[in-house]
C-alpha cells in the first residue's frame, strides 16, 4: 500500500510546486518508488518543474475519463531511478476530476508505489479538496507571511474536517509544516515572521525550513528540481526534509543570518 | 412643557436604537389550530408562569404546505389565547412570509452565525430534561443526548474560518482557537489554548456565562451580546491567562 501525501497552502505561489518536485526526487533517490501527481488541472506546472513537459502524451484527466491507462500517463523521469510524474491536464477544467476518478486512479497507483505525492492547486475549492481527500499525510507550505500563515491554517481546519479519513472518522492526516523563502535576516529585521511564530500559531509538528534562494528560481527555469543542483542551500535543506521524513534526525540548517564575505559573495553561496 | 425624557434626548421625541434579545422560536411543522392548542397547553401547565406574556418568533422553514394569512391570523389569536405574544416570523417560503407580514407579523432575517444549532427546545426551567421529540434531525449529534447542559469538547485545534457551536452547555476547546476562528456556547466557555479568534458565550443571552482562557490574543470576546474588540482590550491583559464575565452590564477581563 502507498502513502499519499499532499502538498497543500491554501495560498498561491508558495512553493507547492517546487516542493512536490524536490520532495519527490528525495524520497525516490532514497530507493522509494515514488510518483508524483499534478492535481492543478488548468495550470498544470509540475511537468515544467520537472522538466518532462515535452514528453507529455496523456495526462490524470484522459486516465479518469478511461482514455488512457495508467502506463500510457506516466512519464518515468531520466534522471532518477523510481521516479515517475503523472501530469494534469492543461485543457480541462478542474471538475473533470471526480471523487470516483481520483480515487480509482491512486487506488492503481498504490498497487506498484510506496509514496504518492500530490500537488495541489491553491485554493480551497474542488481542485484542492479533491488533492487532499484521500491524503494520509500532509506538507503544509507556507511563507513567514501572515496571509500564507492564516491560509495555511484554513488549509488544516479543512483537512480536519472534509478529507476521507476525517469523514470516516480514521486516525487524522497527519501534517508536517514546511516553511519556504525563509530569509533569516529578514526575520532578525523584523521584516518577516520568525519560524517560531509560524509553529506557534500554526501549532504543527515542523519538517523542514527552505531558505530563500536564487537557486529556485534557476533551477525552475531550468526544469530541474532544486534538490538535484548540487550545492544549493534550498537543495541540502530539501535533502534534510526528505531525510527527516523518513525517520533520519537531522538540526535544522539556514535558520540565521550569515555574514557573507566578499569571496563567498563573488563565487555564489 | 416639560419632558420626562433624559436631558440629552429632550430634543427628540424618541431614539432608535439597536440591541439583541433572546427570543423563543416555536418551528412550526403543520398550521394544524387544534394540535398546536393541545401542545400548547400541555406545555402551559408545567410552567403558567414561564410561558406568561413571553414573545415568540414562528419559524417557517420546517412548515409543510402553503399557508394563507387566515391561518396565521388564527394562530396568531390562539397564542394569545394561551399568554403568548407572537411578534415574528423567520424563514419559510416567500408566500409563507408574505401571509405572515400580512397578518402582522414581522419578518427576522437569520441572525449572523445562525446556524441550524442554534435550535433547541425552549423548556421552562423547572422542565425536567427528559428527552423531548427532536424537531431538527439537523441537530449536532453531541446535542442529541437531550440534556441541555451538555458539554462540546473540541480535541482539535479550532482553525481559520472553521464555527463550533456548543448548543445549551458549555464548550471545552483543548488546543488552540486560531486567528479567523469562532467558538460559541450557550453556557461557558473554556480555552486551554490561546485564543486568537473570536469566542461568544451565553449566546442565547445568559448574563451569567464565563469564558476562561490559557492566552488571551482574541479578535473578539462576547458574553450575552455584550462584546469587546481587540483592540479594546487591555494591553495587560494580553496573552495571558484570563477570566471574562460579566458586572451588571460591563464585560470583565481579569488575570488569573
Amino acid at each position: 500500500m502507498a502513502k499519499i501525501i499532499v502538498v497543500t497552502s491554501g495560498k498561491g505561489g508558495v512553493g507547492k510546486t517546487t516542493t512536490t518536485a524536490s520532495f519527490a526526487v528525495g524520497l525516490a533517490q532514497r530507493g522509494h518508488k515514488t510518483v508524483a501527481v499534478d492535481f492543478d488541472v488548468g495550470l498544470r506546472n509540475l511537468d515544467l518543474i520537472m522538466g518532462c513537459e515535452r514528453r507529455v502524451v496523456y495526462d490524470f484527466v484522459n486516465v479518469i475519463n478511461g482514455e488512457a491507462n495508467l502506463n500510457q500517463a506516466l512519464i518515468k523521469d531520466k534522471r532518477v531511478e523510481n521516479l515517475y510524474v503523472l501530469p494534469a491536464s492543461q485543457t480541462r477544467d478542474k471538475e473533470a476530476l471526480t471523487k470516483e476518478g481520483v480515487a480509482k486512479t491512486l487506488e492503481e497507483l498504490s498497487k506498484s508505489f510506496d509514496f504518492i505525492v500530490c500537488d495541489s492547486p491553491a485554493g480551497i475549492e474542488h481542485g484542492a479538496l479533491m488533492a487532499m481527500y484521500y491524503a494520509d499525510e500532509a506538507l503544509i507550505v507556507t511563507n513567514p507571511e501572515v496571509s500564507s500563515v492564516r491560509d495555511s491554517d484554513r488549509i488544516l481546519g479543512i483537512l480536519a474536517s472534509k478529507s476521507r479519513r476525517a469523514e470516516e472518522v480514521e486516525e487524522p492526516v497527519r501534517e508536517h509544516l514546511v516553511i519556504t523563502r525563509y530569509a533569516p535576516e529578514r526575520v532578525s529585521e523584523g521584516e518577516m515572521l520568525g519560524m517560531d511564530d509560524i509553529i506557534e500559531i500554526l501549532g504543527v509538528p515542523l519538517l523542514g525550513v527552505i531558505p530563500e534562494s536564487q537557486a529556485v528560481l534557476n533551477s525552475s527555469n531550468a526544469g530541474t528540481p532544486v534538490i538535484l543542483t548540487e550545492g544549493s542551500d534550498a537543495g541540502q535543506a530539501y535533502t534534510d526534509l526528505v531525510a527527516r521524513f523518513l525517520g533520519d534526525e537531522r538540526a535544522h540548517r539556514f535558520l540565521t543570518a550569515e555574514k557573507k564575505g566578499f569571496m563567498r559573495r563573488w563565487f555564489g553561496g | 412643557m416639560s419632558s420626562p425624557a433624559s436631558q440629552s434626548s429632550a430634543a427628540l421625541p424618541f431614539d432608535l436604537k439597536g440591541s439583541v434579545f433572546t427570543l423563543s422560536v416555536m418551528h412550526l411543522h403543520r398550521l394544524n389550530l387544534e394540535d398546536i392548542g393541545l401542545r400548547l397547553d400541555e406545555k402551559v401547565s408545567q410552567a403558567p408562569q414561564f410561558f406568561a406574556n413571553m414573545p415568540v418568533v414562528l419559524d417557517l422553514g420546517g412548515l409543510s404546505g402553503p399557508a394563507t394569512s387566515t391561518d396565521f391570523a388564527g394562530l396568531i389569536a390562539l397564542l394569545r389565547e394561551k399568554g403568548l405574544v407572537p411578534v415574528a416570523a423567520r424563514r419559510g417560503t416567500e408566500s409563507a412570509q408574505a401571509a405572515a407580514i400580512e397578518a402582522g407579523l414581522a419578518i427576522l432575517s437569520e441572525a449572523p452565525g445562525g446556524s441550524r444549532a442554534h435550535q433547541r427546545e425552549v423548556s421552562p426551567p423547572s422542565e425536567s430534561p427528559t428527552k423531548a421529540p427532536d424537531p431538527t434531525p439537523a441537530r449536532a449529534a453531541a446535542d442529541s443526548a437531550g440534556a441541555r447542559h451538555a458539554t462540546r469538547v473540541v480535541a482539535q485545534p479550532v482553525r481559520s474560518g472553521q464555527q463550533i457551536y456548543a448548543a445549551g452547555g458549555d464548550l471545552i476547546a483543548l488546543r488552540m482557537v486560531s486567528a479567523g476562528a469562532e467558538i460559541l456556547a450557550d453556557g461557558n466557555i473554556h480555552i486551554l489554548g490561546p485564543l486568537r479568534g473570536r469566542a461568544l458565550a451565553g449566546a442565547q443571552g445568559d448574563e451569567t456565562a464565563h469564558i476562561i482562557c490559557q492566552s488571551l490574543e482574541a479578535e473578539l470576546v462576547s458574553i450575552a451580546g455584550r462584546y469587546r474588540l481587540f483592540d479594546e482590550i487591555d494591553k495587560s491583559v494580553l496573552g495571558q491567562a484570563v477570566h471574562i464575565y460579566l458586572d451588571g452590564d460591563r464585560l470583565v477581563i481579569d488575570r488569573i
